[in-house]
């Protein structure tokens, strides 16, 4: 690969006219060349393509026809949509407050461990480390009633009723999303640290000179200096929550993002639509709408940066 | 830039830390909170090593801890397949996304010219258009061109990341011209000043960048479940969700695949522990 690119100038007559600022801007395209048709093929026209898909009615058997916003309408008056979007939205509103508030105060406390501080560390960031179709296997198998379940087994050696977990319709989701919360902790925890770290130690001394105690500080310093990273977490997590599907598809293989749909986010109803049915322009229109959110969110990040600067 | 570990800093905060009252109950309960994060995987771990019938007395350690369920799993060649696929997969990506994403950052944080920052907006821009909304343009592109059920086909998506071009022209910003005009006067061509004088300076930003790249596409599932349908060439994650519902409640099994494609990667993740720490607290700061 080096030595193709090495040399791709031609040593002719007009490059040797070329002054040094002009060669540079060639050698600019040259290094830019690859990646903007890659960018161009791959990202960008996929993207309009998609757009121009949820305008149709394409299901791979009949050539696509315009419909219009046919399939936003059936979208808006499907029944299953709103389940699966109100589910997505579970998965957000539910998981990202609890994984940030439990790896912030685990952040916290950890940085100040001295004693085994790299093996505790560790411990936390191994989950992320771990593939989630394959960890998802695992907790299943946690999830499973009495003889075979792990839970179910702890709960009835202290007393406790066993509980359905992913066969029912109300502990479903956040079954999984223990699960996602889990894999995604040890990530936030080193990003939290990272943030807490970046902190100058003169806030603190200076702070402790005025006779501020922990709670003072934590309110008055540390959070507010945080912001940045706690605001980049919130939308990294809140983006992950939106776009959660490993975890679903394999703890629900018997019957996908059941039971009776109450576990299926977006990506999965856009997976089955797009690759099961085959109904392309309508999956499109599903994939418009997961753009949408994601794209309010992260102008929502933005928004909220520029507040307070 | 913000430094990342300030070490004295971070002494300071570990005295402060020593002289607190309460500290072994912190320590105590954070230790108890890591040894539930990995219980999962000792669970997997221990199941693996059972037979069919010791799976139910959930003793984290085996009574008779056997070889089987692995020798069962690997006979007939499957998991040594994805194995083999997902590493491949993983390490061609890898290696392009590398290469182009510090080119690309490189030319728009250190070369001057006209449409510079359309460009970097432009490529910015993508980081915005999810992966689920490109699958389908890309599963059509895909039938089309017969990418379906290819390395190329599982691979294509990731040869150059906008994360990766954004977070090397960050570091290749703090570069000094210096470094590059003296190499320049030197007479290096303009590619052999990045290659050769540039990329040095930024291994940290590289190496974060490789193992980023390299652990997304190493637990890549969406995608290649897309693109493949033929066992050959499935990924380890999309292997070993088809073989987990093969296996149905065969759980010590399906525990034993489960290993199979945690365990290895994660030893050497272990074993590079810090820098990817350090790589998630880079990125992290400069994302």
């Amino acid at each position: 690969m080096a030595d193709t690119t090495a040399d791709p100038a031609p040593k002719g007559r007009i490059w040797d006219k070329l002054t040094i600022g002009q060669k540079r801007v060639v050698w600019a395209w040259v290094f830019l060349a690859i990646p903007i048709v890659f960018f161009v093929v791959i990202r960008f026209y996929p993207t309009f393509w998609a757009f121009w898909l949820s305008l149709t009615n394409w299901d791979l058997m009949r050539p696509a026809r315009f419909i219009g916003l046919a399939n936003y309408q059936r979208l808006l008056n499907d029944p299953a949509f709103w389940q699966v979007f109100r589910n997505t939205f579970a998965y957000l509103i539910i998981g990202t407050p609890i994984s940030l508030l439990l790896s912030f105060v685990i952040a916290y406390y950890l940085d100040r461990v001295r004693f085994m501080h790299g093996f505790i560390r560790a411990l936390y960031f191994v989950p992320f480390l771990t593939t989630a179709a394959a960890m998802a296997w695992v907790w299943r198998w946690f999830y499973q009633p009495v003889p075979i379940g792990v839970l179910n087994n702890i709960l009835a050696s202290i007393g406790l009723p066993a509980q359905p977990f992913l066969r029912s319709i109300e502990q479903g989701l956040p079954s999984i999303m223990v699960t996602a919360i889990w894999a995604g902790l040890g990530f936030q925890i080193i990003i939290f640290m990272a943030g807490l770290r970046a902190i100058p130690q003169t806030y603190y001394e200076a702070a402790r000179i005025d006779g501020l105690g922990e709670w003072p500080i934590l309110r008055k310093i540390t959070l507010p200096l945080l912001k940045p990273t706690t605001v980049f977490l919130v939308v990294f997590s809140s983006i992950g929550f939106l776009r959660i599907f490993d975890q679903v598809y394999n703890m629900t293989t018997n019957d996908p993002g059941g039971p009776l749909n109450t576990t299926k986010p977006l990506v999965l109803m856009i997976y089955q639509t797009a690759f099961q049915s085959y109904a392309m322009g309508y999956a499109a229109a599903q994939t418009v709408v997961l753009f949408t959110i994601l794209l309010i969110v992260s102008l929502l990040q933005l928004w909220v940066l520029r507040e307070r600067k | 830039m913000t430094t990342v570990a300030d070490p004295q800093a971070a002494e300071h905060r570990l005295n402060r830390a020593a002289i607190r009252p309460g500290r072994i109950i912190t320590w105590t309960l954070l230790f108890i909170g890591g040894v539930i994060m990995v219980t999962p995987l000792l669970y997997m771990l221990s199941t693996s090593l059972k037979s069919a019938g010791q799976i139910y007395d959930l003793q984290l350690i085996p009574a008779n801890p056997t070889l089987n369920n692995y020798i069962a799993v690997l006979s007939d060649g499957r998991f040594m397949r994805w194995f083999f696929n997902s590493t491949f997969i993983a390490v061609c990506s890898t290696l392009s996304a590398v290469f182009f994403d510090s080119m690309v950052g490189y030319t728009l944080a250190k070369f001057q010219f006209r449409g510079r920052f359309l460009v970097f907006i432009a490529i910015l821009s993508t980081l915005m258009i999810p992966t689920e909304m490109l699958v389908i343009p890309w599963y059509l592109m895909s039938a089309q061109l017969g990418w379906i059920n290819t390395y190329w086909g599982i691979m294509f998506p990731g040869m150059i990341t906008a994360f990766g071009v954004f977070l090397m022209k960050q570091f290749f910003e703090s570069v000094p011209d210096d470094f590059l005009e003296a190499a320049r006067i030197d007479g290096l061509n303009e590619f052999q000043i990045w290659w050769k004088v540039a990329m040095p300076l930024v291994t940290p930003a590289i190496s974060a960048l490789a193992i980023f790249t390299f652990l997304g596409n190493w637990t890549a599932f969406f995608w290649p479940l897309i693109v493949t349908n033929s066992r050959e060439l499935y990924t380890l994650p999309v292997g070993l969700s088809s073989f987990a519902v093969e296996q149905s409640i065969q759980w010590e099994m399906i525990m034993t695949g489960a290993a199979l494609a945690t365990i290895p990667t994660l030893i050497v993740f272990l074993v590079l522990q810090r820098y990817i720490v350090r790589g998630v607290m880079l990125a992290g700061l400069k994302g």
